[in-house]
């Protein structure tokens, strides 16, 4: 996996709480076998009319949110669904970063083992990121901050293991592999 | 003095959590389906590593696989290329690492949830994980139960371990007597309406208090079954003679001396009294009414007889009203019905088929208003045609299908149109949760059932003379 060190980027904006993994990506498109592809399907529903046709309105599809590396949303993002397909998704679009004031656990759990940052700060930065989209952001992991434009700096915590692994560029499942031998020993006692 | 929770998180420490490092989790029963687990199966390959534990992992499909008996037996082509591509890979990975499979034929296949259950291998004190939410709803045998992602499926499937960090607990207590025609489904809708979609971020919950405990087995998976809905890792209910009961009588449950072994065990789980919980929440069982939503999350939901709130100036309130079509102040009563979905993972089991049939029984489905029963196993199918559930279904104009996730996910084909109302048993009221458009009204069985026969949002007290 790449490390994930900093973020520079400006930020694209749902102004909404509670968005679920149904809104991330539907039901409908969890029909596959692969990981990859998935990004043309984020926030399908919400992107696109019943026809098929870009909703101009939405936020992911104006001009402003092109190359945006970072979503900034309401509370509890990612609720519902334990599908990884979601940060799947959100990664092959291009988002690098969400930023709220809460994230559902699984969806969190699943995005810090793919390299997207759930990223969980005030809710007076917060409001200020949902009112001025387009917002130009240094995320530094090492440190744990959100530079914001003003020159404030909001910080955030990832847990201890999971940011070690991302700064290096580690799998987890390595770490995992390597207590093969701990793992025997606790199987036989319990034997 | 510890919580349930505890004693189960620390016999399964393999390597305790430190300031650097989280635990190393020891994972005692893995159960996959086919939507999840095929990019891990993958990975497996690209790393050369087998299945660490075959035996402790049981693979069925259910969530993408088609209802119609035809499309299941009859040999008839699975409507959806990309579902039967989910379906062959799963059975081809399950034959190549050795994984015993239930596969769309077999008559012990069902939704994952309902499955480990009924074999009786979900068992209290046991650690269940799956690449599905609603896990949760194995806690309901004192089990620590909860759903993954398809990263950490892998990392189960390879090493039967994953990295946890320690979630907080959370009691939840519901004292007093469910009135009659209120639910385990409404209970549970009651909670969710109290703490909110994520009030239970980060946390555990135990039910505990006397509604609980006088809940069947069926009940409580039901409850624990929504824990997710609220945002809780898992949700738990300690073991006792009813948990027993139920498991002496499953296939896979200890047998013999190891079952005298194991129930001094589990007796040995429940929560000490004074262990402190890091949040707590009391709930009158006896004030809880039918419930229902009318939102497009969870925790949008009110009590059958009342009016849909109103909350001044909350745009995202507004927004979900206009999705499903409502207008605040209204009345949810009457509101008419398109489409009735019964089954899945929360209200799929035997007796919620038995209760929905209660109020179908001699009755007619409204004209108009499509009313779709879909047992959440084979083995629930078998049992409730054995008692003749099916013609009840049948007779009032329902269809009656082959197990699965169906309408609750509506992956599978089985869908409610753009815009149509459902009243539905399943779990989720969000936006296009079963099917782009569709609005969707969370209730019980006996709610769904009533509302199938008036074709209106029905409490059902009014047709079971309560």
């Amino acid at each position: 996996m790449e490390p994930v060190t900093r973020i520079t980027s400006r930020t694209v904006v749902l102004p909404y709480t509670n968005i679920d993994t149904d809104q991330i990506i539907p039901a409908r498109f969890l029909r596959t076998t692969v990981r990859s592809g998935l990004g043309g399907k984020l926030f399908h529903d919400w992107r696109y009319d019943s026809s098929g046709a870009p909703r101009a309105d939405f936020p992911l599809n104006q001009p402003a949110a092109a190359n945006c590396e970072i979503l900034v949303a309401g509370r509890n993002f990612g609720c519902g669904s334990s599908r990884e397909h979601a940060p799947w998704a959100l990664l092959d679009f291009g988002i690098r970063a969400v930023i709220s004031t809460e994230i559902a656990d699984i969806f969190s759990s699943n995005a810090l083992k793919n390299g997207l940052l759930p990223i969980v700060i005030d809710a007076a930065h917060v409001d200020w990121l949902l009112a001025h989209p387009g917002a130009e952001l240094a995320i530094d992991l090492e440190s744990s901050t959100v530079a914001l434009p003003d020159g404030q700096i909001a910080t955030f915590q990832i847990e201890r293991f999971a940011r070690y692994c991302l700064l290096q560029g580690l799998d987890e499942l390595g770490y995992l592999r390597s207590q093969e031998r701990v793992i025997a020993n606790f199987e036989l006692q319990r034997a | 003095m510890k919580t349930m929770f505890h004693k189960i998180w620390e016999r399964h420490e393999v390597v305790p959590e430190t300031v650097d490092t989280p635990a190393v989790l020891y994972i005692d029963l893995h159960l996959i389906h086919e939507v999840t687990t095929p990019q891990a199966f993958t990975k497996l390959r690209e790393l050369g590593v087998r299945v660490r534990r075959p035996d402790l992992t049981l693979a069925t499909m259910d969530h993408s696989t088609p209802t119609r008996s035809a499309q299941v037996f009859g040999g008839a082509p699975i409507m959806l290329d990309s579902a039967a591509a989910q379906i062959n890979a799963l059975e081809r990975n399950c034959t190549d690492f050795g994984v015993e499979l239930f596969n769309l034929r077999h008559d012990l296949r069902g939704i994952v949830h309902i499955v480990g259950p009924e074999l009786g291998l979900t068992q209290p004190g046991k650690t269940v994980v799956c690449g599905d939410s609603h896990t949760s709803t194995h806690g309901a045998f004192g089990a620590l139960a909860f759903g993954i992602g398809t990263t950490e499926v892998g990392h189960v499937l390879a090493t039967q371990c994953l990295l946890q960090r320690r979630p907080k607990t959370f009691a939840v207590n519901i004292e007093g007597q469910l009135r009659t025609g209120v639910t385990a489904k409404d209970l549970i809708l009651a909670l969710i309406g109290r703490i909110g979609v994520a009030g239970g971020t980060g946390h555990v919950f135990e039910y505990r208090g006397s509604a609980v405990r006088a809940l069947n087995m069926e009940e409580r998976m039901t409850v624990c079954n929504m824990s997710i809905e609220a945002g809780a890792r898992a949700g738990m209910i300690a073991p006792d003679e009813t948990t027993f009961e139920y498991l002496a009588k499953c296939p896979r449950a200890p047998k013999g001396a190891d079952w005298e072994r194991s129930l001094t065990d589990w007796r040995s789980l429940p929560t000490e009294t004074g262990a402190a919980f890091d949040k707590e929440v009391t709930l009158d069982g006896g004030r809880i009414e039918p419930m229902v939503t009318f939102g497009t999350n969870p925790g949008m939901v009110m009590p059958i007889s009342a009016e849909i709130p109103s909350p001044a100036d909350d745009p995202v309130f507004n927004k979900a009203l206009a999705y499903m079509g409502f207008t605040a102040g209204a009345p949810i009563r009457n509101q008419s019905v398109d489409v009735v979905f019964i089954g899945s993972c929360t209200n799929g089991r035997l007796s919620d088929l038995r209760g929905a049939a209660e109020v179908l029984r001699g009755r007619k489905v409204a004209k108009g208003v499509q009313l779709l029963v879909v047992p959440g196993s084979q083995q629930v199918k078998r049992a409730a045609e054995a008692e003749g559930l099916d013609r009840v279904f049948i007779e009032a104009g329902a269809d009656w299908r082959e197990s699965g996730c169906s309408m609750c996910i509506g992956m599978n084909g089985d869908n409610v149109g753009a815009g149509q109302v459902s009243v539905s048993t399943s779990n989720r009221n969000f936006e296009g949760r079963q099917g782009p458009g569709a609005r969707t009204l969370l209730a019980s069985p006996l709610t769904a059932a009533a509302s199938a026969v008036r074709g209106r949002v029905t409490d059902p007290r009014e047709l079971l003379g309560a």
